[in-house]
């Protein structure tokens, strides 16, 4: 092949991945009423307006809220499943960790939908509730498999080493594995983060009256307003991103785990 | 058994339904090196993490220094254990991983500063507090290991596999080494080998195992001359075993006359002790390799293949060549099994 030829490849390729972002970038900050692209000239009002938007607010509140405490539950349940997983020879661990990663084989539309016709509605479970548990459940297959290859890759016998120092089996865990599962632990954290504040089909069910998360919010927000606040917010958003990725890769290799 | 430091008694050990090591008997003296030697699958290993406490026997019973330790965990068990990989901590410094035994015991700073200093001193790692395991040699990472189970002043201390990572000069650097230290502490040590050479080298005591018990115990002198085997007798160089019936000498090949009866079954040679260049029998060669201040044969004989050494002041016999040799009676190890 030929220089050109891939050069032409690449371009392509970079277009194809960075043209969606670069055309949200400039929607948003148009100057114009509506959403257009080409931007009808230049202003940043609209970045300036996604933070006077009330319910904007409040769904990007609770977008966080979910991401940040929904990745932490599915951490504190799914390192100790890791765990088991991979240093106790258990009957059907296949089995488990078949099931541990259905949510992300599941389609969402499936998952919100039978959790709203059998868990939010016969238990009357509260919408934030709901979410909670979903976003959850949604980031642990993550969590168990990012933190199982870092113990994969953690011998045994140092645990062994830590108890005949004097550790108890907890004590060497927290003392020895832990520490050297830390990059592991954060990119799950960094993985789960993004997976569940980026979910929409099964959010999509689970969304009341006045409890949205924000990428709900911002649909909801699109069928009545078509101004380019919605545009501005998405860079805002896949700015926060690319700035929570680049951190973890400079403190930690981010790529090593994932 | 008075005398006994550690004390293993019908120590039965096992896998879900496989039995490793079957009603194991062995007395350990205080200040003694022991050896637990033998082939991979042995029992060796399994016999020496049931004393650190990592493997619960079936039944049987470990005592250390007058207490019945069976039931006590690994981790009040006052035992030391290096690994065979070192298991060091990778995320601590030199200094924190022999630290860290220590820190655990909640010992005083200047008190946990002291004894890591002087442990680091003992294997000769002064200097390397705040490097990483990583960043050290295989050698170093070995020494590091010792240092960590040495600070904590076990009642005993075990070694698995100690010298099989380290290359040929090293390892004899690191076997003086343990015998330093022994002297110098006058711990009671247990190493796990699958070389004969280095048990014979190191131990004041060889036990030989063999499908989890005991083939043989004695002093690396005793088991070098005088192996009462055929499979300790193979561990300790014999490598020409051959089975006595009547006044013939018979392998699954065939037979030669021998002259005499003799009142054992079995009757075996180490290389050196075969004849070469003279003798009632002959043989083809068909490999040779010269040794330095001697020339190893292998021999095509009547019972099959016989290793000869032969020494380098004889004519070399090439390769495809017929060579009188002889099975002497002098030289001939006389086996019970």
């Amino acid at each position: 092949m030929s220089r050109l030829t891939i050069w032409l490849i690449l371009g392509t390729t970079l277009t194809f991945l960075i043209g969606p972002f670069l055309i949200v970038i400039f929607a948003g900050a148009s100057a114009g009423e509506t959403l257009t692209f080409p931007p009808q000239g230049l202003s940043l009002k609209w970045y300036a307006k996604v933070f006077t938007v009330e319910s904007f607010r409040d769904s990007f509140a609770l977008s966080m809220f979910l991401a940040i405490f929904g990745t932490l539950t599915a951490l504190l349940i799914g390192i100790p499943a890791a765990y088991a997983l991979n240093r106790y020879n258990l009957p059907g661990a296949e089995a488990i960790r078949t099931i541990v990663a259905a949510p992300i084989i599941v389609p969402g539309i499936i998952v919100g939908l039978a959790l709203l016709r059998y868990f939010v509605v016969p238990l009357d479970v509260t919408i934030t509730m709901a979410l909670f548990v979903t976003h959850t459940a949604l980031v642990l297959p993550y969590a168990v498999r990012v933190v199982s290859s870092s113990l994969n890759n953690l011998r045994a016998d140092m645990e062994e080493a830590a108890v005949i120092l004097g550790c108890t089996r907890f004590q060497a865990f927290v003392k020895v594995v832990l520490p050297n599962i830390r990059g592991g632990i954060l990119a799950a954290f960094i993985l789960g983060f993004v997976t569940s504040f980026n979910e929409v089909p099964a959010s999509l069910f689970l969304s009341g009256p006045g409890v949205r998360t924000l990428p709900i919010d911002m649909l909801s927000y699109m069928e009545i307003t078509f101004d380019p606040s919605v545009a501005a917010l998405s860079a805002l958003l896949a700015f926060m991103s690319v700035a929570i990725v680049f951190v973890a890769e400079r403190l930690l290799g981010f790529s090593r785990y994932v | 058994m008075s005398n006994a430091y550690v004390s293993l008694t019908g120590l039965t050990l096992s896998y879900g339904q496989t039995v490793a090591v079957p009603e194991l008997n062995l007395d350990i003296r205080k200040g003694e090196l022991i050896a637990l030697l033998g082939p991979s699958g042995c029992g060796k290993t399994t016999t020496m993490r049931a004393i650190a406490g990592l493997l619960a026997p079936t039944s049987g019973k470990i005592m250390i220094d007058g207490a019945d330790v069976t039931r006590t965990p690994a981790n009040k068990r006052g035992i030391g254990l290096v690994f065979q990989s070192y298991a060091l901590f990778p995320h601590l410094s030199a200094f924190e991983n022999v630290a860290f035994g220590l820190r655990l015991q909640k010992q005083p700073d200047a008190q946990v500063r002291a004894k890591t200093e002087a442990g680091m001193a003992t294997v000769g790692l002064t200097g390397f507090e705040t490097r990483k395991p990583s960043e050290m040699s295989g050698g170093q990472q070995q020494r590091l290991a010792l240092a960590r189970s040495l600070v904590m002043e076990p009642k005993v201390l075990l070694l698995d596999e100690p010298l099989s990572n380290l290359d040929a000069r090293l390892r004899l650097e690191m076997r003086n080494e343990l015998q330093r230290v022994q002297k110098d502490t006058g711990i009671t040590m247990v190493f796990v080998t699958h070389d004969q050479s280095e048990a014979l080298a190191l131990a004041d005591r060889v036990v030989l195992m063999k499908d989890g018990k005991i083939e043989q115990l004695g002093t690396p002198a005793e088991l070098y001359a005088e192996p009462s085997t055929a499979f300790a007798a193979n561990f300790m160089g014999f490598e020409n075993i051959f089975r006595l019936e009547g006044a013939d000498l018979v392998s699954d090949h065939g037979r030669l006359p021998f002259g005499t009866e003799a009142a054992v079954p079995l009757l075996a040679w180490r290389p050196g002790g075969v004849a070469v260049g003279k003798g009632p029998h002959v043989g083809r060669v068909i490999a040779s390799s010269f040794a330095g201040d001697h020339r190893e044969y292998v021999i095509d004989s009547p019972l099959g293949q016989i290793k000869a050494d032969a020494s380098i002041d004889l004519p070399e016999v090439l390769l495809g060549q017929q060579v009188a040799f002889d099975l002497p009676q002098a030289t001939a190890r006389h086996l019970a099994a």
